[in-house]
């Protein structure tokens, strides 16, 4: 099984989501988070006074899917979060070792 | 006898002023981080509380009491605890109830300490401020109180009945609501305040930029509000010189903000909310002192003008390396100077105050002594607050602990936080009943182990 975690911009997050349902993606899991890469941050002023904000508002994105969907995963986020200017995110892969559905207690693939 | 009309309107306009206070505590709450919302609001509020209980047992007296010399000071005695004011006597300005001037002039000593703490967000100890704000109000407002708002007084015959304050006397400088005695005095304690505590840490490094602007907004909106009381107000009566000063605190307002938004954009490129919200407090700031000695052309004036100095002014913190937090010095400093001076300027004979400045060939007759009043109350503020701050640093201690100011005066001093943004269970914090059912709970568990 593998995790595929997406950093994207945040009004690019209803595209990746419904790109993902379009392939039968049945969860995932969005959290707000902030940081910075080659977009850095901006500038805000206040009574004259510049300040430079370093972190960039971001939607994380989680999926867990089987290793086959792991590609066809990342291809979808990336064609639909994608604008081609600087900024757009990262997408990455990693491998889980274990699954569990707290409800019945199924594991694996049977979890997904 | 009792004008009723005069006396409603003065006790609605001493409401007005009252809640300028709390209209403060919004708009530097906003401006402070999140950490210290709740201190920067409880620093207005505690002047609020303490200023008037002094202000009924002393304070009006030695702002209004017969003069006891050289128009310095007013008789402590005269009117210790309001005393005698009870009875039916009407003001010997004329129809007010003593009671309604009391209870106006008392407001206007609350906010000037209010206005104070702006200089000093985030790291004064709130006892020490209390302290401060004691002492200050008895050493410096209600002498300068006594100085500009106390109008000597003579019966039909001119035998004089009361002795008031040099500067609205013998100098005989215009300041209409206070520009000196409420703006400067503030401005100028503000510095020296800034001056004794020291920069906050990481001025000048870190963003402290304003955690809640919409905050900022609605406190700048109702100090506007309240200013009508304060202006307008300042007529002690439901008249004429009211209705023009009302108008001028409008247009004046007005053009301070168009002011300050216009340098923003041609300066940084972006005309902001918080330029805005400036801009309003600039532009009431300075038509205070000037709001029944110019036209409502002359208010523009004062306004643009005061909206661009006081816009260019905020940054000279920065430059010179004093950290005044939230620009008492840059806005109400500024802003008291630009209106007081420039009444020397653009006042005119037209006007209810009956004085023609320089630009209405009044020649300089009235702007020297627009410049003395205003230098006089800037240096005795000044001197005076670096004394009383020093005094209660090397005492009770004034500023917080390096560790206490960068965990956040809220938690530290006042054991509250502003904000829960949590919305899990119980945002991590437990209820003090269901905290207790915890730990008899584990304690039983234990007794059983």
């Amino acid at each position: 099984m593998k995790l595929v975690t997406a950093i994207v911009k945040p009004f690019k997050l209803d595209d990746v989501k419904n790109a993902l349902e379009l392939i039968g993606i049945a969860g995932l899991t969005v959290s707000e988070v902030q940081g910075f890469g080659r977009q850095r941050g901006h500038t805000e002023v206040y009574r004259g006074a510049e300040y430079q904000v370093d972190f960039v508002p971001k939607v994380r994105i989680e999926v867990v899917v089987g290793e086959i969907e792991a590609a066809r995963v990342v291809d979808a986020i990336v064609e639909a979060a994608s604008t081609g200017q600087i900024g757009d995110g990262k997408v990455w892969v990693t491998t889980i070792d274990e699954i569990v559905r707290v409800r019945t207690g199924e594991r694996g693939a049977d979890a997904l | 006898m009792v004008n009723t009309g005069d006396t409603a309107w003065i006790l609605t306009s001493a409401a007005l002023v009252l809640l300028m206070t709390p209209g403060l505590a919004l708009f530097y709450g906003g401006m402070v981080r999140a950490k210290s919302v709740l201190n920067m609001m409880m620093m207005s509020f505690g002047a609020l509380a303490l200023i008037s209980v002094l202000w009924v047992l002393y304070g009006y007296s030695f702002a209004f009491g017969d003069d006891v010399g050289f128009g310095l000071l007013g008789d402590p005695t005269e009117f210790f605890g309001l005393a005698g004011l009870m009875e039916d006597v009407t003001t010997e300005e004329g129809g007010l109830p003593a009671m309604a001037f009391v209870g106006f002039q008392a407001v206007f000593a609350i906010i000037t300490v209010a206005l104070i703490s702006g200089a000093i967000a985030d790291r004064a100890k709130f006892g020490s401020w209390m302290v401060f704000a004691g002492i200050w109000a008895t050493v410096v407002y209600f002498p300068v109180a006594h100085w500009v708002f106390d109008f000597t007084l003579t019966d039909d015959d001119g035998v004089v009945t009361h002795t008031g304050g040099w500067i609205a006397n013998e100098l005989a400088a215009i300041d209409f609501a206070g520009g000196t005695a409420v703006h400067i005095n503030a401005g100028a304690a503000g510095l020296a305040l800034a001056l004794v505590l020291g920069k906050r840490r990481g001025f000048g490094r870190d963003a402290m930029r304003p955690h809640n602007l919409p905050l900022v907004m609605i406190g700048a909106g109702l100090l506007w509000f309240g200013w009508f009381g304060f202006n307008a107000g300042s007529a002690l009566a439901a008249n004429n010189t009211a209705a023009v000063a009302w108008v001028n605190t409008l247009v004046a307002t007005g053009a301070a903000t168009l002011a300050w938004l216009l340098v923003e954009k041609m300066r940084d490129g972006h005309s902001t909310s918080l330029g805005g919200a400036s801009g309003v407090v600039a532009g009431l700031v300075a038509i205070t002192p000037a709001c029944s000695a110019v036209s409502p052309i002359g208010a523009i004036v004062i306004g643009a003008v005061a909206g661009a100095l006081c816009a260019l002014a905020v940054g000279l913190k920065f430059k010179l390396g004093y950290d005044d937090s939230l620009d008492v010095v840059g806005v109400h400093l500024v802003g008291g100077l630009v209106g007081t001076i420039l009444v020397g300027f653009v006042g005119t004979a037209a006007a209810p105050a009956g004085v023609d400045g320089l630009f209405y060939g009044g020649g300089v007759d009235q702007l020297w002594r627009q410049v003395v009043g205003a230098l006089a109350v800037l240096a005795y503020s000044f001197v005076l607050t670096l004394v009383i701050g020093f005094l209660i640093q090397k005492t009770i201690g004034f500023r917080l602990t390096e560790e206490d100011e960068i965990t956040g005066i809220d938690t530290v001093v006042h054991a509250e936080s502003g904000y829960d943004f949590a919305s899990l269970g119980g945002g991590g914090s437990t209820a003090p009943l269901a905290g207790q059912a915890r730990a008899e709970a584990r304690n039983t568990e234990g007794s059983r182990a």
